[in-house]
């Protein structure tokens, strides 16, 4: 990103003359746009996304229960929202469902991506069945997960010497086992498919040079190909940790934040307090949480990682 | 180069083909077997009996309207983000303009709203515009949403056009709009083939704005059909796996015919 930042910021800088229509080819501003060719999408985007951010910040100091007009509360829905003991539980279910995602997932899809990127023809048949989850909405995933699942009729009930009594939806370890495990046979396609085309990029060159200094399959791996693959680490780590903030439709059809409220994470409840309770105010609070937990973690990953300093590396991506 | 093959990464793969493959296969197996033969086989058995009375049964249930609303939505969103974003993605690669930068600074920071935080307002801003429960209300925030990928990866593309094709049409004295039409567009053919698939697969698997902002049947899109489906009807797991399997059908066919855009623009999902 920064890549494209500085790349679509140069030109301002470069430019000494901005009113040099000169004539010929020498002069680079004739035939430039003007900005008002990003004026309509701009304001569309503002409109329906920028503006509701900023609501939602507004909203979060307010108390509106859906009908008839908000009403100023100050910090009321903050403090409610800080002394309620399932939005606590809720902030820690998030956090483990996401580094469950990440723990899952990374790994997997590391092995699979770096497994597909080899040219065979069988790989490329077998990555085409991989990739069938990923277009799939996350409704369709859930609610195919559920009724495979079911209790009486579904998979488990076929294996009890593996499920027990074959009901997962009961126990808070095994729902958390179920949602976590959804998110990996969803998700884990678009990692594999991020890794691939990482691994695909890097230079034959590099294997070559380790065999001859007699390196072996495993010390490759870990001294060329990680290494190698560590922006996309970090890109699908993101995603990964955005995706596991505000997962929704899962817990939403697969468990609906049960048994009793041992899956309720941050954003179910979010949906919940809004739109189940009509307390929007609390919902803002929530959603607001999201946004900045989201940026935050994204920004502490970029930081360490020193990933905003990796130019060369950039190139090509997009 | 690789001679001995990877038997780890071999094995994991075989491991993850299965636990992928066997759950299609068991959705469309119970989903052409009645209810009955599937409560008393197993989840695994081969059908006996073939009926195709879940796919009539999920046509009475409305799936009929859902997929025409669906549609509704998908062509609109599509036609929104082709309108909007190649103009804004010409400007961003080739303007000289301040703000133009700027503005790309902005659709890169809406790479990290995601829906759920904008969703309470949404609800908010739709109903006061009188939207509420109807397919625009929808069609919007949705276009929005795909507006700052579909922008990354179209001005990625644009940026590829070599300079001296520019500076060629500038010799000839070409306004901006020329080279928009006549070089920029014909030239990013591949780009919006990918932020036109991107965007129609956020469309069609959208769940949260129609969740919040429609209620009733005649809006109804599919993904929200396919969860009161399931919620009505849970107990009719081939009813339920019939419905899933047609919300797949549409998606599935561009798979297959347009496999290199879509893979793109799953890749596009992936925030590149």
């Amino acid at each position: 990103m920064t890549t494209q930042l500085t790349r679509a910021a140069a030109p301002v800088k470069s430019s000494g003359r901005k009113s040099g229509r000169a004539r010929g080819a020498q002069s680079a501003d004739v035939g430039r746009p003007g900005f008002a060719w990003a004026v309509p999408a701009t304001i569309f985007f503002v409109l329906f996304a920028i503006l509701p951010l900023l609501a939602v910040a507004a909203l979060s100091f307010m108390s509106w229960g859906g009908i008839g007009d908000p009403e100023w509360v100050g910090l009321d829905n903050w403090n409610r929202v800080f002394d309620d003991p399932v939005m606590i539980k809720s902030i820690w279910l998030t956090l483990l469902l996401t580094v469950l995602g990440v723990v899952l997932q990374t790994p997997l899809s590391i092995l699979i991506g770096v497994w597909a990127a080899g040219t065979q023809r069988n790989r490329a048949v077998i990555s085409a069945v991989y990739f069938v989850p990923l277009l799939l909405s996350s409704t369709a995933v859930s609610v195919l997960w559920r009724a495979l699942l079911d209790p009486n009729f579904g998979i488990p009930s076929e294996a009890t010497w593996l499920f027990g009594d074959g009901n997962l939806f009961g126990k808070q370890t095994t729902a958390i086992g179920v949602l976590a495990f959804v998110s990996t046979w969803q998700f884990t396609p678009l990692h594999s498919l991020i890794y691939q085309g990482a691994a695909r990029a890097i230079p034959q060159v590099l294997y070559q040079a380790a065999e001859i200094d007699g390196a072996g399959r495993v010390r490759q791996f870990f001294h060329i190909t990680l290494p190698q693959l560590r922006n996309s680490i970090i890109t699908s780590m993101i995603l990964m940790v955005v995706g596991g903030l505000t997962t929704f439709e899962t817990v939403l059809i697969l468990t609906q934040g049960g048994p009793g409220t041992d899956t309720t994470i941050s954003a179910y409840y979010m949906y919940q307090k809004a739109f189940k309770s009509f307390d929007f105010g609390a919902g803002a609070v929530i959603a607001l949480l999201l946004v900045v937990a989201a940026t935050i973690i994204s920004l502490i990953v970029v930081r360490l990682s020193g990933y905003d300093k990796m130019r060369s590396t950039m190139e090509g991506v997009s | 180069m690789r001679r001995r093959p990877n038997y780890l990464a071999g094995v994991a793969a075989v491991a993850w083909l299965i636990i992928v493959a066997l759950p299609l296969y068991v959705m469309l197996s119970a989903t052409v077997q009645s209810k009955g033969d599937y409560a008393k086989g197993s989840p695994l058995s081969w059908p006996e009996h073939f009926t195709f009375e879940n796919y009539s049964g999920a046509f009475d249930e409305g799936f009929g309207q859902f997929f025409v609303n669906t549609l509704i939505v998908t062509v609109a969103v599509v036609g929104i983000v082709v309108v909007l974003v190649p103009p804004l993605a010409y400007a961003v690669v080739r303007s000289r303009s301040r703000v133009a930068s700027g503005v790309f600074r902005l659709f890169l920071l809406g790479l990290a709203i995601p829906a759920q935080a904008v969703i309470v307002p949404m609800f908010y801003l739709i109903s006061e515009a009188g939207l509420y429960d109807n397919l625009i209300g929808v069609i919007l925030p949705t276009a929005a949403f795909c507006l700052p990928i579909s922008t990354l990866i179209l001005s990625g593309a644009m940026r590829d056009i070599g300079h001296e094709l520019f500076e060629a049409m500038a010799v000839d004295g070409a306004s901006p709009r020329r080279m928009f039409l006549q070089l920029v567009l014909p030239l990013s053919k591949g780009g919006i083939s990918t932020i036109v698939v991107f965007s129609a697969l956020q469309a069609w698997n959208g769940f949260l704005f129609p969740l919040v902002l429609t209620q009733s049947d005649s809006t109804k899109v599919i993904t929200l059909g396919l969860y009161n489906f399931q919620t009505e009807h849970g107990i009719n797991v081939p009813g339920t796996l019939a419905a899933v399997f047609m919300s797949m059908v549409p998606i599935l066919l561009v798979y297959l015919f347009a496999r290199r855009a879509l893979v793109q623009g799953l890749m596009g999902v992936g925030g590149k």
